[in-house]
């Protein structure tokens, strides 16, 4: 955050003005908090990407090459609980849920800034214990299925309680948001006059606070296991390995939804604002948030369908799961209905909004393969699998990720990024994304299974075509992170409403100072006012 | 065979049925993808506007109640079917074939072992005779494992202390390949087996040879004597007379009336809690006195008596 550029005097940089460690350490200001978990977040998402990249080119040959099994098997552990528990889920919402939660509804802070900046310390823990684990490092897959992570060498007790604490900081990180978007709104801005990003951010903390504590639960009795020898899932002390996937995936199933829904989020502030329009159907974006959110809670046994569960509730498991892809729909048809007859600028934030719905049409499309039971039995664990949630959680939540990083960018630090710069990173990326990913549907429907560190021949050539899809896909990110760092450092000065939007975050200077608002403002009407009004029967 | 073909072997029944769901939601998956993909690109294209053209004023059009109807509607109808489909196919997947040969199939890090009912077992090689049902009763000694046959689009988990069970119905000769699916260890990758699948005659023959692995003595034989050697039939009979406990005959796949009202099929699974947990379910009207064979009867042993339980029709 050092500034080089001579034209800055001080006052201009908004919450930036302190330096110094303290000053950032202890700071209770949302927006530096959100600063902290989004470099936080961004730096281990390039820590799972170099792991990726290793896989990936273990995966080169069918045989051993570059490392062992037990190696490839680590691998892939560190791989998922780094990407799932130290960047997706904590990403978003943190980061830049942390940032413009307060600025988006027109508050000067947190409900309890000294409880978020807590929260901020209590994942630092977290993730330091998950280091600590690295003495023995875990092999178990990030799903830590019993009885195998009873029984391994591995440091999963150490790993387990790293999660735990990051799973605390999750919960009073969600608590603070819902009392915030209760308390805190500006006068005047009403339920139904609120940004989608506050409504999925919303959905998205009443899913950590009441969810996370299974899964803390699952671990803590998964650690009560392996130090004490108490019997929860061991079926050779009584226990049962189908109670560890039921509880592991009544957190894990609705997580998804907290890894998906502020994306959604994103994707519904930045379509209206490059395409100069209102966005469409707003209380339907809004309700469907809160509908993905209720039944995401009810689908998790579509993760077992295989696992030895009784195949009826396999099938009412399958009946539900089907009800998630609706609201999903209902999302995606209204952001579409919503550049009808728009005026469509391609900057970078839109491109990749457009990407993520591009991308999540076709992640969302291939669930139903997995929800339908009789293609599930066939594609389950397979490399359908893998590449229908990275379709979702990369092509997705990650894709959002970065059109919010590029919308909010220019409010964030007061400085624009190279715009040619941004379009050619997201060429890449796009191109590298799909060349990765897509044969993996071909490769698993073909049966070819994960979390496999040699493979049989005849899968050779889909899997050298997804590895040099990966090496294209690491140059559009390093592109782009690279275009953030020169941004941060030399890019244009913003001005306090590059894009013209109409949120209130844009009401005030880039980089907002640290009050947010001079004046509290007082909110006349919804955020979407774009164009002219019409009459509509 | 390799993956350029739409499809791995259709080497088993319901293969062609599971590919038949897979094309239908294929099917409806391209429409909407077509629907909504065709719309996304060409309204960009079609609203974009250049630079330097001034911004046109857009229509302030915030809701319509029709379009929000029908495209919660259909979709949801459309997904429906997808369920419905989806359950028949597993339906006929998952159904019992009568008068299937019985093989037990212990999974253990990181190999595959084949029991067959005459007591010969075989390590990371399953022949059966085409045509011919199978069932396999599956368990696993330490971790979670998965039974996965590509091309038989078959794939169920398999357990440490309890028995999951597949159906096959093989419909081609060959070799096929068995990957274990669920995530168990260092040696995941590398536990394969094959799936030999041999004409009638060759089976018979092959059956007739000498054993490979250790046994020679069938299955249910050597669950009689462990039956007897074991102390059983000091309170279980084999008549249908009644003892201090319920007697052997015919409890194989029957109801069984537990004290508390409930009652339970007497399966694999049942039986085996009954030996290794006894109290587990009381039968009604008999005493909860039975002792627990845990320790005692190894996992083989077990097996074995099921294998004699089930002759004792």
């Amino acid at each position: 955050m050092t500034d080089h550029a001579t034209d800055t005097s001080p006052a201009d940089r908004g919450y930036l003005t302190d330096k110094g460690f303290r000053s950032w350490a202890l700071t209770l200001d949302h927006k530096r908090i959100g600063v902290l978990y989004l470099f936080t977040t961004l730096f281990f998402f390039l820590v799972g990407g170099v792991i990726a990249l290793l896989m990936r080119l273990e995966l080169l040959t069918p045989g051993p090459s570059l490392m062992n099994d037990h190696t490839y098997n680590v691998l892939f552990t560190l791989h998922g609980a780094i990407m799932i528990f130290l960047f997706i889920i904590p990403g978003i919402p943190s980061g830049l849920g942390n940032f413009f939660i307060p600025l988006l509804i027109g508050a000067r802070d947190v409900a309890f800034p000294r409880l978020n900046l807590l929260s901020y310390w209590v994942f630092i823990g977290g993730i330091v214990v998950i280091l600590a684990s690295l003495v023995s490092p875990m092999d178990t897959g990030w799903t830590f299925y019993t009885p195998y992570s009873a029984k391994t060498g591995a440091a999963v007790a150490t790993l387990s309680f790293g999660i735990f604490l990051v799973g605390m900081s999750s919960i009073l990180t969600g608590l603070n948001f819902i009392v915030t978007t209760h308390r805190l709104r500006a006068p005047g801005l009403t339920w139904m006059r609120l940004p989608l990003f506050i409504w999925g951010m919303y959905a998205t903390s009443i899913i950590q606070v009441l969810a996370t504590p299974v899964v803390g639960i699952t671990f803590l009795l998964l650690a009560a296991e392996r130090l004490f020898g108490v019997g929860f899932f061991d079926p050779a002390k009584g226990g049962d390995p189908l109670l560890f996937q039921h509880f592991f995936w009544f957190y894990s199933h609705p997580v998804v939804y907290v890894m998906i829904l502020p994306a959604m989020g994103i994707i519904s502030e930045v379509i209206p604002v490059f395409s100069r329009k209102a966005i469409f159907g707003y209380r339907a974006i809004a309700y469907s948030s809160l509908a993905i959110a209720f039944i995401g809670f009810l689908v998790w046994g579509h993760h077992m369908f295989v696992s030895g569960m009784s195949p009826v509730a396999g099938v009412i498991f399958s009946f539900l799961t089907f009800f998630v892809a609706v609201p999903t729909g209902v999302k995606v048809f209204n952001w579409i209905a919503t550049l009808y007859r728009g005026s469509i600028t391609f900057e970078s934030p839109m491109l990749y909004a457009l990407t993520f719905i591009f991308l999540f049409i076709i992640g969302g499309l291939t669930g139903p393969f997995l929800g339908a039971l009789a293609t599930n039995v066939h594609l389950h664990d397979t490399y359908f699998v893998v590449a229908h949630f990275h379709y979702t959680m990369m092509g997705g939540t990650v894709m959002g990720l970065f059109a919010g990083l590029h919308y909010w960018f220019p409010k964030m630090t007061g400085r624009m990024l190279n715009e040619t710069v941004a379009k050619l990173a997201w060429a890449v990326t796009f191109v590298g994304f799909n060349a990765t990913f897509f044969v993996m549907f071909i490769m698993g429907y073909h049966g070819m299974p994960r979390r496999y560190a040699e493979y049989l021949p005849k899968y050779h050539a889909d899997n050298v075509f997804a590895t040099a899809g990966s090496w294209i896909l690491a140059v559009g990110v390093a592109i782009m992170f690279a275009n953030f760092v020169w941004g941060m450092l030399r890019g244009e000065k913003a001005g306090a409403n590059p894009w013209r939007g109409l949120t209130l975050e844009w009401q005030t200077p880039s980089p907002p100072p640290t009050e947010n608002f001079e004046e509290i403002p007082t909110v006349t009407d919804w955020p979407y006012g774009y164009g002219k009004k019409v009459v509509c029967r | 065979m390799n993956t350029l073909a739409l499809f791995p072997d259709q080497a088993a029944r319901s293969t062609g049925e599971v590919d038949a769901v897979f094309l239908f939601i294929v099917a409806v998956g391209l429409f909407f993808f077509f629907l909504t993909q065709g719309f996304l690109i060409y309204f960009a294209i079609r609203y974009r506007r250049r630079r330097g053209e001034p911004e046109e004023e857009t229509p302030q059009i915030t809701e319509n109640g029709i379009l929000e109807f029908i495209w919660v509607v259909i979709p949801s109808l459309l997904v429906l079917a997808i369920f419905v489909v989806g359950w028949w196919g597993y339906r006929d997947m998952v159904r019992p074939i009568p008068g299937a040969m019985e093989i037990n199939v212990t999974a253990r890090q990181w190999l595959w072992e084949f029991t067959y009912p005459d007591g010969r077992k075989v390590i990371n090689e399953l022949r059966i005779p085409v045509g011919k049902p199978v069932k396999l009763t599956m368990t696993s000694t330490d971790v979670l494992h998965g039974f996965f046959i590509p091309d038989y689009r078959l794939k169920q988990d398999i357990l440490p202390g309890r028995y999951t069970h597949l159906w096959l119905q093989p419909e081609k000769t060959g070799t096929f390949v068995i990957f274990c699916s669920q995530y168990c260890g260092t040696g995941h990758s590398a536990m394969m087996a094959n799936l030999v699948v041999v004409p009638p005659d060759d089976f018979a023959r092959w059956q007739k040879g000498p054993a490979e692995g250790a046994g020679g003595e069938s299955l249910a034989h050597r669950g009689e004597e462990l039956v007897e050697k074991s102390g059983c039939l000091a309170c279980h009979s084999l008549d249908g007379s009644r003892k201090v406990g319920p007697t052997f005959k015919g409890v194989f796949g029957h109801q069984v009336e537990l004290e508390g009202g409930s009652s339970v099929v007497a399966d694999e699974n049942y039986l085996k809690e009954s030996i290794v947990e006894p109290n587990a379910k009381i039968v009604k009207g008999y005493p909860p006195v039975m002792p627990t064979f845990k320790g005692t009867l190894s996992d083989d042993d077990i097996a074995a008596i099921i294998a004699y339980l089930k002759t004792l029709k």
